[in-house]
């Protein structure tokens, strides 16, 4: 169960989206998600949706994981979107029925919500799903390395960031042996009420939290017998190097967005 | 009739994704009433992924796990039955310890089965003196109890459920040589006063050769042995080849002889080994 939570969880491979440097990979990233924003109608909307299927196919990440993935934020999705048809009275009515009416464009903006989200999720998931959560940090210490004029001490950050990253695995496995245990003295996580539920995670949170103090502190007592004081001034062993493919993956985001920009003007703007 | 038993029992973590392990491989196995299995294998054999089959936390992908001849999987009520019939107590047990008073955490357990507070009372105080828990711990938090006090205090809420089969995974881990000792001896007492089943995994050939009945032997989530002590401890270059050992006081015997000492090598005590000397000194 709390094993398929996949958002953030690294899938090694050998793609050309494995391969990307991961300061350009996480810089693109951040472009297309501005692009899904720049989408203005459904065909606009649908090349984005497409180029984001296209980039998971070709990153090899198993279909299944990714849409296991999706388990969890299926309510989120259907939320919005119905919101959206009860809130939109523009276009032809097609059911009536009290105060609620419900248009075609309403129904329109509806999928448009819906497969806006989808596309953001599927194209932010894949940057954690191809790039080692080491490397990640990496590339986020380098590009915001200028922040160092404002006395933001990027590399601490990043070393927290590393760190907590890492633990998110580890956290999860602890909660799974934990919840076994309990499990195993027959604790009951499944049936009752919401208070009842609530009252039967206290014998998984408490030892967690005790569990987590007792890590941080190990960690920071094993940091410090290792001489740590900071990141200030600590170098990499490895460089990060762009290579052809970084810059043709420039040209291609660069070309999506001016096609998107396009067929904003040609078709009917749908918000 | 075998009191638990696993039929061609198959299990994958991961399966699907590029992490796929096989983690049991066809594992059939029959375990009697009242004996005590001691189970050994290199880490990553399948040991504890087996222990979890027992009380079906975990499900198999193929096969069946019997307890007493009922399938625990067949149903969501049957695998709640063997939830408290088989009380499995994880490696570092101390640290799903959660209440305020260690009372209160032994309590758990037996609170869960739906008991009345007067059946609860008996069986916590019953569980304490099983582990050596004097009356007044009871009522410390179990944040303040030393290692080995924490570990036995975690023992004794899964026996305050008082499982017809109880496993116990490493139980002795990363204690010191005391607490290993009270903790191997209050599980022999444990058999002795209940004549319950008892599983126990361990890395110590030691241990397991002291207790043990059977000796269950796993690699690569297989059944590699399955029999005596000492007929499991006979076959030395096999263990050794899997990463597991022989008892110390074995190996002493199996050098001696190897030296030209005329000692028997299926000893695996250290009483053993000390009346093999002393005959031996008679007859010369």
């Amino acid at each position: 169960m709390i094993k398929d939570i996949t958002i953030g969880q690294f899938f090694p491979g050998k793609s050309f989206i494995h391969k990307m440097d991961a300061r350009a990979k996480f810089s693109l990233m951040f472009a297309f998600i501005i692009i899904i924003f720049v989408c203005k109608n459904l065909v606009s909307l649908g090349i984005v949706f497409g180029f984001a299927l296209f980039m998971i196919i070709l990153s090899k990440v198993a279909i299944k994981t990714i849409l296991k993935s999706f388990k969890m934020i299926v309510f989120i999705i259907i939320l919005t979107s119905a919101l959206q048809i009860f809130y939109n009275s523009k276009g032809t009515v097609l059911f009536d029925w009290w105060k609620i009416k419900v248009t075609d464009i309403g129904m329109l903006t509806a999928l448009f919500m819906a497969v806006r989200i989808i596309t953001l999720i599927l194209s932010s998931s894949l940057l954690t799903y191809t790039t080692s959560p080491t490397l990640l940090t990496d590339a986020i210490e380098r590009l915001f390395s200028p922040l160092k004029i404002l006395r933001i001490n990027v590399s601490t950050l990043a070393m927290m960031m590393t760190i907590a990253l890492r633990f998110i695995p580890i956290l999860i496995d602890e909660v799974d042996r934990i919840m076994s245990a309990q499990k195993a003295r027959g604790a009951d996580l499944e049936t009752g009420g919401l208070i009842k539920r609530a009252k039967a995670l206290l014998p998984i949170f408490i030892p967690l939290f005790v569990n987590s103090f007792r890590r941080a502190f190990e960690l920071a007592y094993a940091m410090e017998c290792r001489c740590y004081k900071g990141g200030e001034g600590r170098t990499r062993m490895t460089a990060m190097k762009m290579h052809i493919r970084d810059f043709f993956a420039v040209f291609v985001i660069a070309g999506l967005l001016a096609g998107v920009i396009w067929v904003n003007r040609v078709f009917v703007a749908l918000i | 009739m075998p009191v638990l038993e696993t039929k061609n029992l198959t299990y994958q973590y991961g399966a699907g994704t590029p992490f796929c392990v096989t983690a049991l491989d066809d594992v059939s196995v029959s375990i009697e009433k009242g004996e005590l299995v001691g189970i050994i294998g290199h880490t990553g054999s399948g040991k504890s992924t087996l222990m979890q089959h027992f009380n079906a936390l975990l499900k198999p992908d193929k096969g069946q796990v019997l307890l007493e001849g009922k399938d625990i999987n067949e149903n969501k009520q049957a695998g709640l039955e063997a939830r408290f019939k088989v009380g499995l107590c994880f490696q570092y047990p101390e640290y799903q310890l959660f209440e305020a008073t260690v009372y209160k955490d032994i309590a758990y357990g037996p609170a869960n089965m739906k008991l009345d507070g007067k059946e609860v009372d008996a069986r916590v105080r019953q569980a304490a003196e099983y582990v050596g828990i004097p009356p007044d711990m009871l009522e410390k938090s179990p944040f303040d109890l030393s290692g080995g006090e924490k570990r036995r205090a975690a023992i004794a809420g899964v026996m305050a459920m008082r499982p017809e089969i109880l496993i116990l995974d490493e139980p002795t881990a990363g204690l010191d040589p005391s607490g290993r000792s009270k903790i191997m001896e209050l599980i022999v007492n444990y058999k002795k006063t209940t004549g319950n089943t008892v599983l126990l995994v361990s890395h110590s050939m030691d241990e397991i050769a002291a207790v043990s009945d059977r000796i269950l032997v796993m690699k690569g989530g297989k059944i590699a042995m399955f029999d005596s002590v000492k007929h499991v401890f006979g076959r030395v270059s096999e263990l050794i080849s899997m990463g597991l050992f022989v008892p110390e006081i074995t190996n002493i015997m199996l050098k001696l002889k190897e030296r030209g000492v005329g000692v028997r090598t299926d000893i695996f005590t250290l009483e053993g080994a000390a009346n093999e000397l002393l005959h031996l000194l008679f007859l010369h």
